[in-house]
């Protein structure tokens, strides 16, 4: 069954035409399309290393219809490194508070924590330990992710906890 | 064999034993003495999780004879607080999230004790080679040279 | 096998002066001398070693020195540390490729545990204080109840773990000669990980004469049966006008001369391969040390 359809969407501020087949996923589709800072983890909607913005909000690209997100708009975290100032300071703390080990888990985390951010996301831990619950890490123990959202919460002059 | 009555001075306190010539010092802090802190990694002077100071200087605990301890000066990981409050590097380990499963973190802020006194001022790239005998299987050690860095900047700032 | 407990069971000795150590060595069978520890003891747990009567000779403070006799020729002791040595203000001045070779070792606690003498008596083929020692010319002191007498570096190891010494030797002193002016060295190691054991090493040493090298010494470890002095491969080197064809001609062969096997650290592939780079980068550093340009 490969009746691929034409579905046409803006992916990191291009607007993009994909041939997809109707069950494909948003993951599936973006890694068939070199998107492959998007992750494939568990493809059911547990891991979270998949994670992308969609129309602003963090979703799980493997349990997202792709046809379904005709007409939207789809960031990953590499597109937001380099057009968003703020997922850069998410990146830079990453990278500063030695949060990343194997980096699998990484974009899927920058992106939730770019959700969490521009959601008005203050420097508190626990908030911030709920805001990255659905995305697993397995190396890190997670300390140094939330130090690093914190930090970046503290500079934005987010309310400190 | 040969037996060997011996004193140690650990983490300032006396020590008056017998022990056995192929005893290890790493096996007699531990099992006879009760300072479990430092730990048995590789038994090859390999990993460090048996690193102890005697005087200034980290020395692997796995490879010497009890024996040959006789006299030493040795503070093991449980001699660095003052009581309740913990050595720079040891706070600074926490502050920076430096700590996962824990199983390196003695021989590892004891080398660094160590570092900080024979250098007060180090540099990272001076850190990270310091460490290099002391291996960790979870963090990937970025926080803990953080750690070691911020210790010094505190320890500095103290004087 | 297990490196938990010290499973071989000997009697501790730990006598105070060297002329006790020397009678317990001509009087005992089955003697091991305990310095550092850090290859006795890890041979005891992981490789069979065993010994009837482990001699621990820290107690001699006597053979705890690093110093200039009053000819500029600089002794080190049986019992100087490897971290000592490691920020000896002469040995940074005189002998860089030593004190690169000391740096690179291990890792600090087992510098602050183990000797030269100790690395030397190991007598690894990869031995990492010995590899600089030969482009130095070292003269090693042994001695027994019989008395003293020299070797050079370069006649010392025999086979892996074998040296010249007799049963109830010691060596208790490693000699470096004065360096001559002009002259420069180098030391490089290549390991998989920075606390390891060398793949390979190389050392070199030159003395300049104007556009020429009037002295060339180059030595590896990990290629051959013992640390390695590359006579035919250091002729080459000496009494021509230094260019980098030159130096690109002695490090071919210095490739092409050695007959390494794999180990568990790498092939003889790698070693022939890199043995022509490290060559190549330490004649260049050593020739650049001593004052010439290329």
């Amino acid at each position: 069954m490969s009746n691929l359809l034409p579905l046409t969407l803006k992916v990191n501020g291009e607007e993009k035409t994909f041939l997809a087949s109707p069950h494909a996923s948003l993951l599936r589709v973006l890694r068939d399309n070199y998107y492959w800072d998007v992750k494939c983890g568990c493809e059911e909607g547990d891991c979270g290393t998949c994670t992308v913005l969609l129309d602003g909000k963090a979703v799980k690209s493997c349990i997202t219809l792709a046809h379904n997100c005709a007409g939207h708009e789809v960031w990953t975290d590499k597109g937001l490194g380099y057009n968003d100032e703020i997922t850069r300071m998410i990146q830079d703390a990453f990278v500063e508070c030695g949060s990343i080990q194997c980096g699998f888990c990484t974009p899927g985390m920058i992106v939730a924590a770019k959700h969490y951010i521009d959601h008005g996301g203050i420097a508190d831990r626990k908030e911030i330990r709920k805001a990255i619950s659905g995305n697993l890490c397995r190396c890190t123990g997670y300390n140094k992710i939330v130090d690093a959202i914190y930090k970046v919460a503290v500079e934005l002059g987010r309310e400190v906890r | 064999m040969s037996k060997h009555d011996i004193t140690l001075n650990v983490n300032g306190k006396k020590y008056e034993l017998t022990v056995e010539s192929n005893e290890l010092l790493l096996n007699v802090l531990r099992e006879r003495l009760y300072l479990t802190g430092s730990k048995y990694g590789c038994g090859i002077a390999e990993c460090g999780a048996c690193t102890i100071l005697k005087d200034d200087e980290s020395y692997f605990a796995c490879m010497v004879p009890a024996v040959a301890a006789d006299g030493w000066n040795i503070t093991t990981v449980e001699g660095l607080a003052d009581g309740d409050k913990l050595n720079p590097v040891q706070q600074a380990f926490i502050d920076n999230s430096a700590i996962q499963c824990g199983f390196c973190v003695p021989g590892m802020v004891v080398t660094s004790t160590a570092l900080l006194r024979e250098n007060p001022d180090p540099d990272e790239d001076f850190v990270k080679d310091y460490l290099r005998g002391n291996f960790c299987r979870c963090t990937g050690y970025v926080a803990m040279v953080k750690s070691v860095l911020d210790a010094a900047g505190k320890m500095k700032e103290a004087k | 096998m297990t490196t938990r407990i010290l499973a071989t069971e000997f009697d501790y000795l730990k006598p105070a002066t060297l002329e006790e150590a020397l009678k317990i060595l001509a009087e005992k069978e089955n003697v091991r001398i305990l310095a550092g520890g850090t290859d006795v003891i890890v041979k005891m747990k992981v490789a069979g070693m065993t010994c009837d009567y482990l001699m621990d000779i820290k107690g001699i403070d006597a053979l705890d020195y690093a110093k200039l006799d009053d000819k500029g020729v600089f002794h080190i002791g049986a019992l100087a540390k490897l971290s000592h040595l490691e920020k000896d203000p002469v040995i940074a001045e005189r002998y860089p490729a030593l004190k690169e070779a000391f740096h690179l070792m291990a890792s600090i606690s087992v510098r602050n545990m183990a000797t030269m003498a100790g690395n030397f008596c190991n007598a690894s083929p990869v031995a990492d204080s010995v590899v600089p020692s030969i482009c130095y010319n070292a003269v090693l002191t042994l001695a027994s109840v019989r008395g003293e007498r020299t070797v050079p570096v370069e006649k010392f190891f025999l086979a892996p773990g074998v040296t010249v010494m007799e049963k109830d030797e010691m060596l208790v002193d490693i000699a470096l000669p004065q360096p001559e002016a002009n002259s420069g060295d180098a030391f490089i190691k290549k390991t998989r990980v920075r606390p390891d054991i060398a793949k390979i090493s190389v050392g070199a040493r030159v003395i300049r004469d104007g556009e020429k090298a009037c002295f060339c010494r180059i030595a590896m470890g990990a290629i051959a049966a013992t640390p390695a002095y590359l006579e035919e491969t250091s002729a080459l080197f000496v009494g021509k006008k230094v260019t980098p064809e030159l130096i690109a001609e002695v490090a071919a062969h210095a490739s092409a001369s050695i007959r390494p096997i794999d180990d568990n650290r790498t092939t003889a592939e790698y070693r022939v391969a890199i043995a022509e780079v490290l060559t190549k980068d330490a004649l260049t550093e050593a020739w650049r040390n001593a004052g010439g340009e290329l």
